[in-house]
């Protein structure tokens, strides 16, 4: 399909692939190559080919409705999205750093406070964040580390540069996204594997896997390790069997362990109970354990804190880590790697008004048209307002809510979302929005994928990427060709 | 090894079993279709009584007629052992189950169910209904096929194997419930060669029709195939061959010696099959024995392993 790149219109946005002038940029260069060599009807028969093996690989989320919860097949465009190497270096880099200082900050929250005490954040931000645990405090993880799994949300503005638009410490999900859409790529379009030099992504599970174990309590060379989940109906139980399988570990729900009275947990299995070491939670902290938490909840297990907080099992991430992916805290970030590291941030935030600070609140409420603003603890991008795309009886919702609750809001410039060329109707190529999110993890050593899970907005003009509401996504390349 | 994952692979290979011979079920009346002469008529209901389905297809239907019956065994989902129901609890008990299967087992059960949901109007319709039934029960083979020859024969191994064998057990005394009642139903007219056709089909429904020429050495006849599907120690689908894979299943995992007693106090022998009229009403009786026994097995292999 011999593209007309010079009439590709990204409409002054930054493109990941095409440049300002319509050349391709050098990552991308065997990949449009390729591409501008298949004939249209080849193209609309792989795309059907990738609907198909999404079909037959069950690659699958859970949407709740109104009528209950429908497993949907994974929108996947088939057009990867390419980053060079040496650019990707750095970024993994800054991902690092970032965590390394978050998971300091969380520790030291949990005990001294000293980031407080000099006045570097406001005390009354961490204390009233409704994900600052009390039962965390004077707690001491294994490794000190509370983060270990992180999924940081990255998005390339106008400059081209990458900015982190937020911290993901609770239960990220999307990584085994990223590993089948490779899976998916490479069936796809096999004869790219060939010719270009694609940095491979397969060995996250091992890593994870090796983490987890360097968290166990005991001292044996194969410890338990567990993955546990709220079950069936979960948005993201698809990936919480990917994971057990990739890994070789149990996936559990709360009903399968039982804490005994000497606060150790336990598998039952079908010759009894069995130790557990490592937990890898995929269950929000609240409903951990009904002895502490929410008293009603049947996905978590009795007994589960004591244990974790006598040192008999490790959980993954920390209960409490949540408190540093605050979007208040997100924008005191850079002075955190500053405070903790002693160093300059290698990634950039995005420019954050917190609605707290009496000036920032006044300059937010007059710009709504124009500010993105999102409550500090929500996810799945619900409960936000995107300024442009709103009409005036939103934003006086939303002035009213932020008045109502300063604390819980933030604003941010609306961003020049870099796009991609996506597959649309009639096999034509058009620009689509799209973000990324790697996925790091620290226990003795740190670790970031390569590359990560990229997310599209499907509908033109479209800025929401999220999954739960239209977005769809593509394989991501860190491509090392042409260089030295 | 959890409980209850066991559990779920102890039922995912029941549901692969009974999706499998639901085919080979309906199939021996498929094939008599085309061997009888057509003032015989055979009774499609009888497919229904035998899986004691009775009531869920009264709600359903008013006329017990062929297009009706196999559509209540292929597609209902209003069947709790309809074909496409078993293969739909299947594909769930895969899905809770990945975590423990080969990589490849969720995107099998996936073309597996695809092609039963989307070809489902043939297995309906005469015409191409004896290539979908073959398709089914080859497709089935080949899961079955893969686990054998990639998962690790370890206790979870041993729980898919407990399945299979039971819901085997099962439904082999229902396919040869099946032949009886045909030949119950064509009363009047069941000349030797009538009663050949029947057991012949159920012989091959059951895939045992070349087995049993090599290893009977005798031709089709009612009590000699009776015998064969019940008592060969060495056919993979015969009761007995079953039970003693059960027995050898059972061995490998923690507190089996329950079970192990319980199988050994069936009694195959007990029903004495002579001629041709010993496979009537008391035979069928004695079919539904078996299915009593066999399903107080399972509540003992529950007991054992999956404690609620």
């Amino acid at each position: 399909m011999t593209m007309d790149w010079k009439a590709y219109d990204p409409n002054g946005y930054f493109d990941e692939l095409i440049d300002a002038k319509g050349g391709v940029r050098p990552p991308a260069r065997q990949l449009i190559q390729c591409l501008d060599s298949l004939p249209p009807e080849e193209i609309e028969s792989r795309r059907q080919m990738a609907e198909a093996t999404i079909q037959e690989m069950g690659v699958s989320f859970t949407v709740y409705t109104g009528e209950g919860t429908i497993d949907r097949a994974w929108p996947f465009d088939i057009i990867p999205r390419t980053i060079s190497a040496s650019q990707w270096r750095t970024t993994a880099a800054g991902l690092e750093q970032r965590l390394k200082a978050l998971n300091l900050f969380i520790n030291d929250l949990y005990h001294d406070q000293q980031i407080l005490k000099d006045g570097i954040i406001p005390s009354e931000i961490i204390l009233e964040s409704k994900n600052f645990r009390p039962e965390c405090v004077g707690i001491s993880p294994p490794l000190n580390v509370w983060a270990h799994i992180c999924g940081t949300d990255l998005v390339r503005d106008g400059d081209g540069e990458f900015y982190v638009l937020e911290d993901n410490l609770r239960v990220p999900s999307g990584v085994s996204y990223m590993l089948e859409n490779r899976a998916i790529t490479k069936r796809v379009l096999p004869e790219l594997f060939e010719q270009d030099d694609i940095l491979p992504v397969t060995d996250y599970c091992a890593q994870l896997f090796d983490m987890l174990k360097s968290l166990s309590p005991r001292d044996v060379r194969k410890p338990v390790i567990v993955v546990l989940t709220p079950g069936i109906f979960n948005s993201a139980y698809f990936e919480h069997t990917f994971l057990a399988q990739q890994m070789g570990v149990e996936l559990v729900e709360g009903s399968d362990l039982v804490v005994d009275e000497k606060d150790c947990v336990y598998m039952r299995t079908i010759s009894g109970l069995e130790r557990v070491d490592v937990i890898y939670r995929r269950i929000d902290d609240l409903f951990l354990d009904p002895e502490v938490f929410e008293k009603d909840s049947v996905l978590g297990v009795p007994g589960l804190m004591r244990a974790w907080q006598k040192g008999k099992v490790a959980l993954a991430n920390a209960p409490g880590a949540g408190v540093a992916d605050d979007k208040v805290v997100y924008a005191y970030v850079p002075e955190i790697i500053r405070y903790y590291l002693n160093e300059e941030p290698i990634i950039k935030n995005v420019e954050t008004y917190l609605c707290d600070d009496p000036e920032q609140r006044a300059y937010v409420l007059e710009n709504l048209d124009k500010l993105v603003v999102k409550p500090a603890n929500e996810s799945g991008g619900y409960g936000m307002l995107v300024g442009p795309h709103s009409t005036k009886k939103e934003q006086a919702q939303f002035a009213k809510l932020i008045q109502d609750n300063p604390r819980n809001y933030i604003a941010q410039p609306t961003l020049a979302l870099s796009t991609a060329p996506t597959l649309v109707e009639q096999g034509r190529l058009e620009p689509r929005h799209l973000d990324l999110r790697p996925f790091i993890l620290q226990g003795k050593e740190t670790y970031v994928t390569t590359g990560g899970l990229t997310r599209v907005a499907m509908k033109k003009g479209s800025l929401v990427v999220n999954s739960s509401q239209g977005g769809g996504s593509k394989d991501t390349w860190i491509v090392a060709s042409g260089e030295e | 090894m959890l409980s209850k994952v066991a559990e779920r692979l102890y039922w995912a290979a029941r549901y692969l079993e009974r999706v499998e011979n639901t085919a080979r079920l309906v199939g021996v009346y498929d094939k008599l279709l085309f061997d009888l002469p057509r003032d015989v008529n055979i009774s499609w209901y009888s497919l229904v009584e035998l899986n004691s389905a009775t009531g869920p297809f009264e709600e359903r239907y008013q006329v017990r007629s062929e297009h009706n019956v196999v559509k209540f065994m292929l597609a209902d989902d209003t069947n709790p052992s309809s074909m496409l129901t078993a293969l739909s609890m299947l594909r769930e008990n895969i899905r809770t189950s990945r975590d423990v299967l080969p990589v490849e087992s969720w995107e099998h059960i996936n073309e597996l169910y695809l092609y039963a949901q989307n070809n489902i109007r043939l297995g309906i319709n005469r015409s191409q209904r004896h290539e979908f039934l073959d398709q089914i029960v080859c497709r089935c083979q080949m899961f079955f096929g893969m686990l054998s020859g990639t998962m690790s024969h370890d206790a979870p191994w041993q729980f898919v194997k407990l399945g299979r064998d039971l819901e085997r057990a099962d439904m082999t005394t229902r396919i040869l419930d099946a032949g009886a009642a045909a030949l119950q139903q064509a009363n009047g007219d069941s000349s030797v060669n009538l009663r050949q056709v029947v057991w012949g089909n159920v012989l091959r429904s059951a895939s045992a029709y070349m087995s049993y020429r090599r290893s009977v050495r005798l031709s089709v006849a009612g009590p000699d195939v009776a015998w064969y599907l019940l008592q060969d120690p060495n056919f993979p689908r015969s009761v007995a061959a079953c039970l003693t894979q059960l027995k050898i299943s059972a061995g490998k995992l923690p507190h089996s010696k329950a079970l192990v007693d319980e199988v050994k106090e069936i009694d195959l022998e007990r029903y004495q099959i002579e001629t041709d009229a010993d496979l009537g009403r008391d035979f069928r009786s004695y079919l539904n024995d078996l299915q009593i026994q066999i399903c107080q097995l399972s509540n003992r292999i529950a007991q054992t392993w999956f404690p609620a």
